[in-house]
């Protein structure tokens, strides 16, 4: 058995002459290796092919025309100009969508963070009577669907509409409605993840702190907050991008008159979608598309790892 | 601890638990109730009791919906967490040996950042971009080049009943992939060196060590992403509702629950019935739910 492979392993490494037994599986397995491997790249090379190439194709038609859209495929748009970002932006709104999406995320984030946290803290580390009872009670809300609260959560909000002053405010229709609906169905989450980051924090540091006469709250502010720092982050990315991409909630909730106004861009686009056949401005539509898209891209091209992290925290754990 | 404790701890916890009370568990418990009535969202509800659920089971569009987040919640994880698990193998553990150390393959962080963007993207967005890409004629971006060098088609991709449930599975695929190679990275990551130095020396081929090295050590991890995949079966509304015909057609060959929740609710306004749904599709996470946990109750691999 050792002498027909010895010869062969004399061949390819003359210095080093090895054992017979271990050249055998490495021979094998290195012409093994470059089989899997170059199929391996392959198959990432479709992969990304398959994520690149509509996003690309969305970009080019955003300068077709509409003959050229509804012509070839894949063919180049025959001159770049950037009317239909134009079109897409003002006509088509998509200024006014992003406004509300980033006015709504940036009061839901900041808002579902600072609920979110406190609840949280006193919930990991101060013993109180109903402690346990209420860290269950936002806990269970990960366990029902959203589709069950669909139908009374309409119109709750919709009865907030009706209050006298404050009700045009938190109605149907409405960004502050909206801002605490996100709010609410963002904490039960951020309060499971939070709640048990705060419990990994020292208690020293606390005390220390305590000694030092500092208050509950300024405890909270300035030593538990910032020493829980890489969980905040990672949740509020979670939260940002919640909360952007959410679809089902605003199109429930920002309806009604003049709702058109406020909405948010995942609903916009949608809407663009249905109005671009009415209207044939077919590139304003890819045009919007890209406005949408490219943002994300950028942001996600320069905070990646952040966005990776925080994204997959909760599965993580 | 100081005085004031309580006072702290309740200045802390009521304005969260007021909103939470308020727009989540109050209308959760109310959709059971709501469940019972034959409500039209104006007037004053009457209690019909199990009427809604009897109608459901002779409501073709009901079963029709259930039916697909079946084939959903069966298909969405298995195809996902195979073809997440072969990329990231191929990323991770696929590269050539040097001197005992695995490196993964060439490019694998430019693959890593392409594969997961999909995600960051909102499903309706993803929607509207696969309507055009889609578009059943050689001007869309798949059926261009179908045509053009395989001679196939154009096929209906949202057109076609027989098609269209699969394009609603194939574009959930696509965007949930990225997020399970880097899920699965991570995991094998963690994996120890020494064991996969010990299964070379053994003798142990690729294909070998990737089945019996990384993925019994890699279960719980695709357990998560096997709920995970489960719940977004049931969810798929977004998709459903902006990417395909009639928002669940052609004729309802598309539709889940999700959809007939909300056409029952804002199109119809009946209030009662979309509630009655809304429990039926409880029931049915839930089950699964406690499905998942029983079958894949097992031994803890520390490592």
């Amino acid at each position: 058995m050792t002498t027909i492979h010895t010869d062969d392993v004399s061949a390819t490494t003359p210095s080093a002459p090895r054992p017979a037994s271990h050249a055998a599986p490495a021979r094998s397995d290195r012409r093994q290796v470059n089989v899997l491997a170059s199929l391996g790249h392959v198959a990432l090379a479709v992969w990304a092919l398959l994520v690149i190439a509509p996003l690309i194709w969305t970009f080019m038609a955003a300068f077709k025309t509409n003959p050229e859209i509804f012509g070839d495929a894949w063919t180049l748009p025959s001159h770049f100009n950037f009317d239909a970002f134009g079109r897409a932006w003002s006509r088509a709104h998509i200024g006014t969508y992003m406004f509300n999406s980033v006015v709504i995320v940036a009061f839901s984030t900041f808002g579902t963070m600072l609920f979110g946290s406190m609840a949280a803290y006193v919930l990991a580390r101060y013993q109180f009577w109903g402690n346990r009872f209420i860290y269950y009670l936002f806990i269970a809300g990960l366990a029902f669907p959203v589709f069950l609260a669909l139908v009374p959560l309409f119109f709750q909000v919709k009865n907030m509409g009706t209050l006298p002053v404050v009700g045009p405010y938190l109605g149907l229709g409405s960004r502050a409605g909206l801002i605490l609906v996100y709010i609410a169905y963002s904490l039960p989450f951020t309060v499971f993840f939070l709640a048990a980051f705060f419990k990994t924090l020292p208690n020293s540091i606390a005390e220390a702190a305590i000694v030092d006469g500092a208050s509950h709250t300024r405890l909270f502010f300035r030593v538990m907050l910032p020493m829980a720092r890489s969980g905040i982050i990672s949740i509020t990315i979670f939260n940002i991008l919640g909360q952007w991409n959410q679809y089902l909630l605003p199109v429930a909730l920002i309806q009604g008159e003049g709702a058109e106004q406020r909405q948010v861009l995942t609903q916009g686009i949608a809407n663009i979608s249905t109005q671009a056949g009415y209207q044939a401005d077919w590139p304003a539509l890819f045009a919007a598309l890209t406005l949408a898209i490219l943002p994300m891209l950028i942001v996600y091209a320069i905070f990646q790892r952040q966005i990776q992290a925080g994204l997959t925290a909760g599965a993580l754990k | 601890m100081r005085h004031g404790k309580y006072r702290f701890v309740a200045s802390f916890l009521a304005v969260p638990l007021v909103l939470y009370v308020f727009y989540v568990l109050w209308p959760y418990a109310q959709a059971f109730n709501i469940a019972l009535t034959n409500w039209n969202g104006f007037a004053p509800p009457v209690y019909v009791g199990f009427a809604n659920f009897q109608r459901m089971f002779h409501d073709q569009l009901f079963i029709k919906a259930v039916e697909h987040n079946l084939f959903l919640l069966l298909a969405l994880p298995l195809i996902t967490v195979t073809i997440a698990l072969f990329l990231s193998f191929m990323l991770n553990v696929g590269g050539r040996s040097r001197s005992g150390v695995r490196t993964g393959v060439w490019g694998s962080k430019f693959y890593r950042l392409v594969f997961f963007f999909p995600q960051v993207l909102a499903v309706a967005i993803i929607g509207v971009l696969f309507q055009q890409i889609l578009r059943p004629d050689t001007s869309g971006a798949f059926n261009g080049p179908l045509h053009a060098l395989l001679g196939i088609g154009p096929v209906g991709f949202l057109t076609n009943p027989t098609v269209a449930m699969w394009t609603v599975l194939g574009v959930l695929v696509w965007q949930a992939v990225g997020f399970y190679v880097v899920l699965f990275s991570a995991g094998m990551v963690s994996i120890p060196q020494d064991i996969y130095e010990a299964a070379e020396l053994d003798g142990a081929s690729r294909v070998s060590m990737f089945f019996r090295v990384t993925l019994p050590l890699l279960f719980d991890t695709i357990q998560v992403a096997w709920v995970y995949l489960g719940i977004a079966a049931f969810d798929a509304f977004a998709l459903v509702q902006v990417l395909t015909v009639e928002q669940g057609g052609p004729d309802g060959a598309t539709t889940v629950l999700a959809n007939e929740i909300y056409r029952s609710n804002f199109v119809y306004s009946r209030a009662g019935y979309a509630s009655a749904m809304g429990v039926a599709l409880f029931f049915l996470t839930l089950a699964f739910a406690a499905l998942t946990i029983r079958i894949t109750r097992r031994e803890r691999i520390e490592f």
